[in-house]
């Protein structure tokens, strides 16, 4: 979030804390992460740290043009100067970012085919699920999968490039159309942003890329996997989606990551441009390693993910399913600046064990008669702490805006925390702009009534669960949302004693 | 089918059941009746497997099965079924694929295979005739948005497509208007056999006049005081419940 929602004091700070339940609701307990393995490929490392050398060299191995280490060199300069943010309702051990390493890749070079990728990695896929061969023609969907910051294998590149897409590791992009990234790249999420966007700026490795041309819609879902693999590395995607005017695209990021005891840092960056009457679609499923019971171990995930509706009549609608991390930090938002443009965000955020999540969104209406709609699930059991935190900013030029914000939590067992932080912020009178909030808890009597009807307490928690979260497993993409919803069931596996 | 024996149950160390029998054979319709707080809820949520009841002595076997050990989803899944007083919303959950879930547990349980959507459908859609209940209820959440007869109504339409072996109705009458009554005692009706049996729990006799039981209870400060023929609810109907408990208080 940009520095001006740190000084504004929250007005509403519910602090929900359950009591007194009886015993059939308990502590999470027993789930053990069902993807923890790891992949046992040579990875080649620099050593550990950062300074300007380090900028330069994983600007020199990607072959990148001098304005990109010129661009990286600023940020990593700027980031020197920037301290991590504290106002987050977040506590966690410090992160010792000298001795992380920033950059890692498997060793070979880069396959051309698919008959050159390892077969362990294609083994690690299988493992996942991820579709990365025939079987995602039939599923329609196109995969360019990340494995720790390179690029392994980019499919349907041919048949989406008939239709002038382009779908690539943004490191090939940079290389092949330099035009097009040194246009938009930074322009939604400058590289001065935030501390971590900062820092991605500055030694991002990987990500993805898309452009859609004029008039172009997508005939299939774009999807990424990304995936943590080298210990101790710093994961830093940079995804750059660009709609042209009249364009639309669907883009699905989801992510598994394998145990780890150590926690790891994951700062990515992800910008998204809508120009006239386009409309972007982003859905995440974010599984990473969430640590274990006790709270040791897990993922440090602290995103900076933000929409630009660029031109008239445009859209952007952020869905995520948020499960995993230790630590998640993300506010996926939107700028609003063309008139008519529309600004979505639907969200369930699941926390258990010792999770912390405080996420939510920023709608910034700067045009006329824009709209912008939140739906925000938050899901909290074990010892968990989740906290929804959302601006609503209405421009004073920004007439007839519109807002509804929807935030509701959910509290499984007596241990965990809710929490509501709505920002608002209306310079301009003819604003429109409702927020309601709600909370409530699976209940002993919602379980036993399941159970009566013969099916188990697990399952009966799932029931409820993906029920209250209806609302935005609907937004997501049919393949996606059958995962996301077995994804709550893995996650809240014991959350019911 | 249902045997139990001197039943004695407290909840937070307060004696409710004390010293309970009752035994029900297959084919049998059982009315259990009795003034406010003399037991009968709790008789219901022990049988089912509602937490929060301590079990003191005495024993419960249902079909040859100890009872009070299984899970209360296991108990469920061999063909009990509770008609729940105040039936529970679950918000965002479909009512029918809530219902499919149920039977394909029970289905899977007993070894049988679990029906497709389109056979569950089908099967659905005939019992919703016994209770003659608006298809629309099908689409809306797990009894969100019901009116009191509608949420009894889907109770039944539960017990229709579930097709239990032994029923235990929690006081389905009440909040219910004649009509209603009518149509929920009629889905009870056709839904009898030789081979299942229902216990019935109502405070009052009209509910009666419509199901017809093979016996009735008495139940009064936890233990079944008087049990006769459906000739017995009528005199309660006439006499109320005072003279029987004097009656009780006084061979004590």
């Amino acid at each position: 979030m940009n520095d001006e929602t740190n000084k504004i004091a929250p007005n509403n700070d519910e602090n929900i804390a359950m009591s007194d339940e009886q015993q059939t609701i308990q502590n999470i307990t027993d789930q053990d992460y069902k993807y923890g393995f790891v992949t046992d490929i040579e990875m080649e490392e620099f050593p550990k740290g950062l300074d300007e050398n380090i900028v330069r060299m994983i600007s020199a191995k990607k072959e990148e043009p001098e304005f990109m280490t010129e661009w990286r060199l600023k940020a990593y300069r700027h980031w020197r100067k920037q301290k991590e943010p504290k106002w987050p309702k977040l506590k966690y051990s410090e992160v010792d970012y000298e001795n992380l390493y920033y950059y890692a890749a498997p060793k070979k070079d880069g396959p051309k085919s698919l008959d050159e990728v390892d077969p362990e990695l294609l083994a690690t896929f299988e493992k996942l699920g991820v579709p990365l061969e025939e079987r995602e023609l039939l599923a329609g969907v196109a995969v360019d999968a990340v494995i720790d910051s390179v690029s392994v294998a980019t499919t349907f590149k041919g048949k989406l490039g008939e239709l002038g897409i382009i779908f690539c590791p943004i490191s090939e992009a940079i290389q092949e159309h330099p035009e097009l990234v040194k246009k938009y790249l930074g322009t939604v999420v400058p590289y001065t942003d935030n501390f971590y966007a900062t820092l991605n700026s500055a030694v991002f490795s990987d990500g993805s890329f898309v452009y859609i041309p004029p008039g172009v819609r997508c005939p299939m879902e774009l999807s990424s996997y990304f995936r943590i693999n080298a210990s101790k590395t710093g994961q830093f995607e940079r995804t750059l989606i660009v709609a042209d005017k009249g364009s639309y695209v669907s883009y699905l990021e989801g992510c598994t990551a394998p145990m780890r005891d150590e926690n790891q840092l994951h700062a990515a960056v992800v910008e998204l441009i809508a120009l006239d009457d386009a409309e972007i679609k982003y859905s995440t499923v974010q599984n990473w390693y969430a640590g274990n019971k006790e709270g040791v171990g897990g993922i440090f995930n602290f995103v900076t993910k933000r929409g630009l509706c660029g031109g008239k009549n445009s859209k952007i609608s952020w869905t995520q399913v948020e499960t995993g991390s230790a630590i998640t930090w993300k506010y996926p938002s939107c700028i609003l600046k063309g008139d008519n443009s529309i600004g979505e965000f639907y969200s369930v955020a699941l926390t258990n064990n010792y999770q912390q999540a405080d996420t939510g969104t920023k709608m910034i209406h700067l045009g006329k008669n824009t709209r912008s709609l939140i739906i925000s699930k938050g899901i909290s059991a074990g010892k968990s702490n989740n906290a929804y935190r959302g601006l609503v900013k209405v421009n004073s030029k920004a007439e007839n805006a519109r807002n509804y914000s929807q935030c509701d939590s959910l509290l499984i067992g007596d241990q965990c925390g809710a929490h509501t932080y709505p920002y608002l912020e209306i310079e301009n009178p003819t604003a429109q702009v409702e927020h309601e909030a709600t909370t409530s808890k699976v209940s002993e009597d919602q379980i036993f009534y399941l159970n009566q009807r013969g099916i188990s307490t697990e399952d009966a928690v799932g029931m409820i669960v993906s029920g209250y979260a209806k609302e935005v497993f609907q937004q997501l993409p049919m393949e996606f949302a059958v995962e996301a919803q077995a994804l709550m069931s893995v996650s809240l596996e014991g959350s019911v004693g | 089918m249902l045997s139990i024996k001197n039943l004695q149950v407290s909840v937070e160390e307060k004696p409710i059941l004390k010293g309970l029998n009752l035994e029900v054979k297959p084919g049998e319709i059982h009315a259990i009746m009795g003034p406010n707080g003399s037991g009968k809820s709790t008789l219901a949520h022990v049988l089912s497997g509602r937490e929060g009841y301590s079990v003191d002595a005495g024993s419960a076997h249902y079909k040859g099965l100890n009872l009070l050990e299984m899970a209360p989803e296991i108990r469920a899944r061999e063909g009990m079924f509770l008609a729940f007083q105040y039936p529970i919303e679950i918000p965002g959950v479909n009512n029918t694929s809530f219902l499919k879930k149920a039977l394909n547990e029970i289905r899977k349980h007993r070894g049988e295979e679990e029906l497709d959507a389109i056979d569950f459908l089908g099967l659905i859609k005939k019992q919703m005739k016994l209770v003659e209940m608006k298809e629309e209820l099908l689409k809306r959440p797990v009894n969100q948005g019901f009116s009191g007869g509608e949420k009894k109504r889907n109770e039944i339409l539960q017990m229709a497509v579930l097709n239990p072996m032994l029923a235990i109705l929690d006081e389905t009458d009440s909040g219910l208007d004649i009509d209603a009554l009518r149509i929920v005692a009629g889905g009870v009706n056709k839904l009898r056999s030789a081979e299942n049996a229902f216990v019935v729990i109502t405070h009052y006799q009209r509910l009666l006049d419509y199901i017809v039981p093979d016996f009735v209870h008495v139940l009064s400060d936890g233990q079944i005081i008087k049990s006769g023929t459906k000739e017995l609810a009528l005199e309660l109907e006439e006499r109320g419940y005072d003279w029987l408990i004097e009656e009780a208080e006084s061979k004590a």
